[in-house]
């Protein structure tokens, strides 16, 4: 899942000033699941916000809040289509994607992101998150034992740890394990070491032109039979 | 092209002398020219560090200009920290352009250790593929395939970590990088002789040049730091203990009378083809440890 944390509120303060009524956005999926944009942080959010306006004194806006099931696919943003007439912005708790599928489908409408989108990765413990995956395009996670370098790796290299390894953990941050150590553990267990050995290649990074689009293979196959079929 | 003056001596089986120079943070190259001068005809070749732990300097290909120019025999240290593999190849054919032909090739400490920490890290490459990738401009291609104009030759060398606390994924890379054509290695700094004669009676099997790091230490407390900073260092406690007996202002005696006899005893017991002094900012005092170490200054280009 993405994994996101909440602005800190002077940044959402200061970003809403030019606007008088303002929406709080929050997304059911990802942002629920992370603590930083579901229901409850929705709620969170826009009493801080009323409490922070009523301190200052002089600061006029009106907060509403609503909380779709997601926000990164425009089937579910149809709900909001009676909502944004009354509102001058929407500040969004969905990540980065929900705000832009926000800004796609109403053209005419400030959105703004309320949380900083940082990485796809899962729960360790509870309220931990780990990032494990950096969509590279070409996963690599057979030859290194479930265990992406790419991510986990602070130079995502791929032939094996730099020197800088010292008691397992990463050179650029003690508290983190050195993922070479990690892939090379699991290798030796799984009596595959051998993969190991072999020598990787420079990524290829048109494996994902940025921006990169995927069309379902499904619908294009039921097209391309109707073609030949036609 | 002939070989590099270093190279030949590699192929000579003399016991090797290399250092190495920290460029300095701005523009003003003098005392760094003072420690070329003062290095260049001590030592077999002097390295000039790529932006050493992160930390943004003049650049080595700039240092080692300066080496030629003093009449020196330079090492180019290329890391990837910084550099795409278009840079890297450019860099590269700079290099070999001006006659630097010496290259050791290392992946780079974090962008986290260093004193640009919001910098973009780049690591397109990594040191084996770095290796590979001399390998592929010498064989007259770039790394997309196109052909490069002119001929290249270069003598390419790596790093290696004999006192890692957990070697085996440490060796399996290191065989990687003699299969990628590593000539020579310059090993990580090295303080307990036991772990160097444990990995030579390993890496004597292969056809590469071993040279232990040695690291010049100033105090105790610069030991301790080190191994708490610096990636990949682990000073160990004898030498600390050693460095924190002395009286105060003699730890810098201590540090050189250690790395004397660290390469005394390498040289006398034949342990590997040489060694490379690291002076980390005190670089005037290698012709003192050489000296202490009973190293005739520069073995073979005397006549
Ligand atoms: S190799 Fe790593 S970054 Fe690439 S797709 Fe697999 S898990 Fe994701
Ligand atoms: S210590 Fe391990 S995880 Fe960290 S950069 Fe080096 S190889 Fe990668």
């Amino acid at each position: 899942m993405i994994v996101a944390e909440q602005k800190p509120l002077e940044e959402i303060r200061r970003m809403i000033i030019p606007y008088e009524r303002v929406l709080i956005l929050g997304c059911g999926t990802c942002m629920t699941v992370c603590d930083a944009g579901g229901e409850r942080e929705v709620s969170f959010l826009h009493s801080a916000l009323r409490v922070a306006q009523a301190k200052s004194g002089n600061e006029t806006h009106t907060f509403s809040e609503y909380t779709l099931k997601r926000q990164c696919d425009p089937e579910f943003l149809d709900v909001l289509d009676d909502k944004i007439d009354d509102v001058d912005t929407v500040l969004s708790l969905g990540c980065g994607i929900g705000v832009q599928a926000l800004a796609e489908r109403f053209p005419a409408l400030p959105v703004l992101p309320g949380v900083n989108t940082s990485f796809m990765g899962m729960a360790k413990e509870l309220g931990v998150w780990d990032e494990r995956c950096a969509a590279c395009g070409d996963c690599r996670l057979e030859e290194t034992a479930g265990i992406c370098p790419i991510t986990r790796c602070t130079k995502g290299i791929l032939n094996g740890p730099c020197a800088g390894t010292k008691n397992g953990k990463c050179e650029a941050n003690k508290d983190m394990d050195c993922a070479w150590v990690l892939i090379y553990k699991r290798l030796e267990r799984l009596e595959q070491l051998e993969k190991m050995r072999r020598y990787y290649p420079m990524r290829n990074f048109r494996a994902i032109p940025r921006p990169k689009r995927i069309t379902s293979k499904i619908s294009v196959d039921v097209v391309d039979v109707g073609e030949d079929n036609g | 092209m002939a070989n590099s003056l270093f190279e030949e001596k590699l192929n000579s089986n003399e016991f090797l002398v290399t250092t190495e120079i920290g460029p300095p943070k701005g523009a003003d190259v003098s005392e760094m020219v003072h420690h070329i001068d003062l290095l260049k005809d001590n030592v077999d070749a002097i390295n000039i560090t790529d932006h050493q732990s992160s930390v943004m300097r003049f650049p080595s290909l700039g240092g080692c200009l300066l080496v030629k120019e003093r009449g020196g025999e330079p090492i180019l240290q290329v890391t990837c920290r910084d550099r795409n593999r278009l840079a890297l190849q450019a860099d590269l054919l700079l290099a070999y352009s001006r006659d630097i032909c010496n290259v050791l090739c290392l992946t780079g400490d974090s962008i986290d250790v260093g004193d640009h920490k919001e910098a973009k890290p780049v690591f397109d490459a990594d040191s084996v593929q770095l290796l590979r990738m001399i390998r592929t401009m010498e064989s007259g291609k770039d790394m997309s395939g196109e052909d490069l104009k002119g001929a290249l030759k270069f003598c390419i060398g790596a790093s290696v970590h004999p006192e890692a606390d957990f070697i085996e994924p440490q060796l399996i890379k290191f065989e990687k990088k003699v299969a990628a054509g590593a000539q020579f290695f310059q090993t990580q700094g090295i303080f307990d002789l036991a772990s160097l004669r444990r990995f030579m009676q390993y890496a004597s099997q292969f056809d590469v040049r071993i040279l232990a790091g040695i690291i010049v230490l100033a105090s105790a407390r610069m030991a301790r730091y080190m191994n708490d900073n610096v990636p990949g260092i682990i000073v160990s406690e004898a030498i600390i203990d050693e460095l924190a007996g002395v009286e105060k202002g003699k730890g810098l005696e201590k540090g050189i009378e250690i790395a004397a006899r660290l390469i005394k005893t390498i040289k006398e017991e034949n342990l590997c083809h040489g060694v490379h002094i690291m002076a980390v900012g005190n670089e005037r005092i290698v012709p003192e440890i050489l000296e202490q170490a009973k190293l005739p200054s520069m073995p073979t280009k005397a006549q």
